[in-house]
């Protein structure tokens, strides 16, 4: 005796209309591992993790730091923090242990790399998409992600070619807490902001919830095979920047020129295909994951695009120019800069989280300005 | 127009992407690294948003 279960129309259309982009997406990294390299599949694949862990488990920067601003809840920074103490405990030991095979990322703390990470940070509130964010959001059919997501790309681009200017205006060599004790200070000072942010918290909120705790622990695992795999940790701005550049060169644009581009490995990257990047591969990832979540979500896809007043559409296309732009100066964004960066012991992390968030405060108060929102 | 119609438009961006530079710079397969980086004895070689030491403003 059989028994069927009767699967409603709509939801049967649904999956039928998934199934295009799951077969592209297993295509996708047969081809890429095949055509191109298992590493690069391998990346691709882990790009696709993050994708579908940061939409699936609704993980993100910009609304954990809106929550802890606005309504002095942590429970979305609690998770940022568990996560990168996860990858730091396994990251830094690797590092130390095989200098020359992995890489951390390292930045210059200086007066761009602040300005940067605090005009980021204010940017990333008007949009409430931060690198991964944007590319997330716009995976999944956020219209103001996809308007700001090209303008990111040329922001990278332009903050790539005048990076050599902004960095004479001063900046330290790049300072990497290493080794044992590199470690132990990170967790510890990763552990001082936790206990920071709860004390800051309101009552009733100091506690990560069960899909952020899933996530965090999820993301640091794709953060370590993406160092262990790539040498080099995860990461967002290049890639975008990378992409802006090669539509340039297609239009006839010469980057020879350009101090950034004319470094030995950039120049190289420059050349290459775009799946031989390895942040260009995550960021692919990251939006063919989303939008395969986002596919399999019910209702998710027939939800209309905002109306936002032109001055909206033009924040959000500004904001990504300036995000983009001003991502490159700090030598990374939440992903590259925050995550990545204080993960693998590189104190412009640090420096980066503390401008960022101020940045986000301002970036707040401007959302309603500029139409992102009802007045409140 | 609804966020459906937003994500085709997203995949259908990076697909031509994609596609463009597969023309432009197809990748090469007999060139590819080792599977891992860790363990291959050879340094890391991609582009990142840091800024390597020894480099300047890169």
């Amino acid at each position: 005796m059989s028994s069927t279960v009767a699967i409603p129309a709509t939801e049967a259309r649904r999956r039928l209309g998934a199934l295009p982009l799951t077969l592209l997406l297993v295509a996708g990294l047969a081809g890429t591992a095949l055509f191109a390299g298992a590493r690069f599949g391998l990346v691709l694949a882990l790009g696709l993790g993050f994708g579908l862990v940061l939409e699936g488990l609704r993980f993100g920067f910009a609304g954990p730091w809106r929550a802890m601003i606005e309504r002095r809840d942590p429970g979305g920074i609690l998770a940022q923090l568990l996560s990168i103490a996860l990858v730091a405990a396994v990251a830094l030991p690797l590092l130390a242990t095989y200098p020359d095979e992995l890489i951390g990322a390292q930045g210059r703390i200086g007066w761009a790399m602040i300005g940067g990470a605090f005009v980021f940070g204010a940017a990333m509130q008007i949009v409430l998409g931060c690198g991964s964010g944007t590319l997330v959001n716009a995976g999944s059919g956020n219209a103001v992600a996809l308007v700001a997501l090209p303008l990111f790309c040329v922001g990278s681009l332009l903050g790539s070619i005048h990076l050599n200017w902004w960095t004479e205006l001063g900046a330290l060599p790049p300072i990497v807490l290493s080794g044992g004790a590199g470690l132990g200070l990170t967790l510890a000072a990763l552990a001082a902001v936790a206990v920071l942010v709860v004390a800051l918290a309101a009552p009733g909120t100091r506690r990560i919830q069960r899909h952020h705790l899933l996530a965090a622990v999820l993301l640091a695992g794709l953060a370590i095979g993406n160092l262990v795999v790539a040498g080099q940790p995860w990461g967002v701005v290049y890639g975008l920047g990378l992409w802006a550049a090669k539509g340039a060169v297609a239009l006839g644009a010469d980057l020879s020129g350009s101090g950034f581009w004319a470094a030995p490995i950039n120049a190289a990257t420059l050349k290459g295909s775009i799946l031989t990047d390895y942040t260009s591969l995550t960021n692919i990832g990251m939006i063919l994951g989303a939008a395969w979540i986002a596919s399999h979500r019910a209702g998710s896809l027939d939800q209309p695009a905002p109306r936002l007043p032109l001055r909206g559409w033009v924040a959000a296309a500004l904001s990504g120019l300036v995000l983009g732009y001003s991502s490159r100066l700090a030598f990374g964004c939440n992903v590259g800069a925050l995550y990545s960066g204080i993960a693998t012991g590189s104190l412009h992390g640090w420096v980066w989280f503390a401008a960022a968030f101020a940045g986000s405060a301002l970036g707040l108060r401007l959302r309603p300005w500029a139409g992102m929102e009802g007045k409140r | 127009m609804t966020r459906r119609h937003i994500m085709f438009a997203a995949c259908a961006l990076l697909a031509a992407m994609l596609a463009l530079d597969l023309r432009a710079s197809p990748p090469n397969p007999y060139n590819a690294p080792a599977m891992l980086a860790l363990g291959s004895g050879a340094a890391p070689v991609g582009g990142f948003c840091g800024a390597p030491a020894g480099l300047s403003g890169s």
